[in-house]
């Protein structure tokens, strides 16, 4: 039974970091009614913001996040120039198209810039571990668990609270009148596509803490979890998308614990089939 | 000037590639890369007969490919079947699960279905990975025999070159009888306004999974071919890349067109081919087209404006209805 409170707890590592990756996910779609095919490498520059700051100054794991964090805000603007504002009213497809270009630049810009093979800090976060109950839980754990339900709940907060909160929730409800009350729509929307991607870079350089491996590539899977788990809470709740990535978290960690760590992926994948024709609002997502 | 007939200039684009490949059928280099992009040229055909005509956005071109490949060398290399009735079945093959994976999805909006087809391919890659007592998993399948007609052996490059271009010739005509005729002018319906489409009494759900399963069937032969040509193939040949690069070949050429499609596969196969100093910028090359193209010329090279303008077109709708005016221009 301890092995499975393990298991238990490092799906919810996993997952709690495809949960992070999700509620930015969900609430780009929701203030811009677009999908990125971005947002995996999105979370692959954050990382590898974290990481080259933690080669400078090793040891410090906020100033990583915060890094992680800024890293991808600002590649975030760049993609929402170049890939979403232009294309205003035009039809979905195009911004599809533009998205999935930006992922492909981003993507072998990074093969280029910095080999295609993983990196590992030569000093990796050493915490330790401590008992919990009967499963042994290293702190780095609980410390990925804790940062991204804070994120979460901050998130929660500040588009319930606060002025900026309100006005996304206004230009997510109708874009149009939003413009008319006077909001400015094209802060808004840049700054909840900033958002959003700020919360894919913490969750890079989280995972890249977790398994101490930094990799153009860590982006490919990662964008198409982040969908999986979106898609399985439900496009545009931010509650679903939490649940979702942790739902997705443990599915994929009890599959390599029980079943056979080579179909890891495809329990995601299968996932993201059999939720889209069977119940595609997801299982907290508003009716479609 | 007036144009040709359509089967005319097709006969022009097939001699003058014969002309090509006569004059350099013993540069086994340019031979290579002749046959590459008439194979993704036959892809991409058959992906704008999905994303550019029927107006769904379709990822999963590689997981067809990697499905019809693995199907016909499992069938020549195990059951020793000869190259043409292997061809077929591997069409039918990826055909088959062409038909499974649109039943359930075709009804899905823009981007869900994007996704479902991405995941598939993924899915089916991982399978081929995962599934070492039939696919020898990532050692991929070696030894697949070269193509063969009525028990002569093709083996010199000019003549899968010649193979290859008849498979795209018969691509195009495929393609081009469906969008030439009254089915085509119902999928342009589709993809212009389904709503409208579907009050008209188009049967919407049937017309997209025959889209989907004819691009599927086309996709499988090429995969064979591939196989055959190569003679061996693993699953790396069959990553989501290959998705992407066929629908930057389209997006350049013009969604919608299928002269586009083949101008499209012609020139990004080419393309990175002057860059060989360094293969690595093969896949930015095709991310930085598709940005600049959408950016700058979202028709393409040869393409309709439907992807620019979102307006619907009303004769398109009323001929699929009445279904008059055969091979009428396109809009």
């Amino acid at each position: 039974m301890d092995t499975f409170l393990q298991q238990l707890i490092n799906g919810l590592t996993l997952g709690s970091v495809y949960a992070l990756l999700a509620i930015g996910f969900s609430l780009i779609f929701g203030v811009l009614n677009l999908v990125t095919f971005a947002h995996g490498e999105v979370l692959m520059v954050g990382a590898f913001t974290g990481y080259f700051v933690w080669r400078l100054i090793p040891g410090n794991i906020p100033l990583a996040i915060a890094a992680g964090a800024a890293g991808a805000f600002l590649i975030a603007l760049v993609i929402e120039r170049v890939s979403f504002r232009p294309f205003h009213g035009a039809p979905h497809m195009t911004t599809l198209l533009s998205t999935l270009g930006v992922s492909i630049i981003l993507l072998n810009s990074g093969v280029l810039l910095m080999g295609a093979e993983t990196r590992s800090l030569p000093d990796p976060p050493r915490l330790g571990q401590v008992m919990l109950g009967p499963a042994r839980v290293s702190v780095l754990q609980l410390l990925i668990i804790g940062v991204s339900l804070a994120m979460v709940l901050a998130l929660t907060l500040f588009i319930a609270r606060t002025r900026w909160g309100r006005a996304m929730r206004a230009v997510s409800q109708d874009l149009d009148t939003a413009r008319l009350m006077g909001i400015p729509t094209t802060r808004i929307t840049v700054l909840a596509f900033g958002i959003g991607s700020a919360l894919a870079g913490v969750a890079g350089v989280l995972i890249g803490l977790y398994y101490n491996a930094f990799s153009p590539m860590m982006g490919v899977d990662a964008g198409l979890k982040a969908f999986a788990a979106t898609v399985l809470g439900g496009l545009g709740s931010i509650p679903g998308a939490v649940l979702g990535g942790l739902l997705l978290g443990m599915a994929e960690d009890m599959t390599s614990a029980y079943f056979n760590a080579q179909y890891r992926d495809v329990v995601g994948f299968s996932i993201i089939i059999l939720m889209l024709i069977f119940r595609p609002r997801g299982l907290m997502g508003k009716r479609l | 000037m007036r144009q040709l007939p359509i089967w005319a200039r097709w006969g022009v684009f097939a001699v003058a590639v014969v002309l090509f490949g006569l004059l350099f059928r013993d540069q086994s280099y340019l031979m290579r890369v002749g046959i590459l992009a008439l194979l993704y040229a036959v892809l991409t055909v058959s992906l704008n007969l999905v994303n550019g005509v029927t107006g769904l956005f379709s990822l999963g071109h590689a997981a067809f490919y990697g499905i019809g490949a693995y199907a016909s060398a499992l069938l020549a290399l195990r059951l020793g079947w000869p190259f043409p009735l292997a061809l077929i079945s591997a069409a039918a093959v990826a055909a088959l699960f062409g038909l499974l994976l649109s039943l359930p999805s075709v009804r899905l909006r823009g981007i869900y279905l994007a996704i479902v087809t991405l995941a598939f391919a993924e899915i089916v890659r991982l399978m081929l990975i995962n599934l070492q007592d039939l696919t020898r998993g990532p050692f991929g399948l070696p030894g697949i025999p070269s193509p063969d007609l009525f028990g002569v052996k093709l083996t010199s490059d000019f003549s899968v070159f010649l193979l290859a271009l008849v498979l795209l010739l018969v691509a195009v005509y495929i393609v081009e009888s469906i969008v030439h005729s009254r089915v085509g002018d119902a999928l342009l319906a589709i993809r212009d306004d389904e709503q409208a489409a579907a009050a008209c009494g188009i049967p919407i759900f049937r017309y997209k999974v025959l889209a989907f399963v004819t691009a599927a069937f086309i996709v499988g032969m090429a995969g064979s071919l591939y196989a055959h040509y190569t003679r061996f193939i693993s699953p790396d040949s069959f990553t989501l890349n290959e998705s992407f690069i066929v629908l930057s070949m389209l997006v350049l050429g013009g969604l919608g067109s299928t002269a586009g499609a083949v101008l499209g596969a012609g020139i990004l196969t080419a393309l990175p081919e002057f860059f060989r100093f360094a293969a690595e910028y093969r896949m930015l090359i095709y991310g930085i087209v598709l940005v600049l193209v959408v950016l700058f010329r979202p028709q393409g090279i040869l393409g309709s404006t439907a992807f620019t303008k979102p307006a619907l077109r009303l004769p398109t709708l009323r001929r699929a209805v009445r279904g008059g005016l055969r091979g009428a221009a396109k809009p």
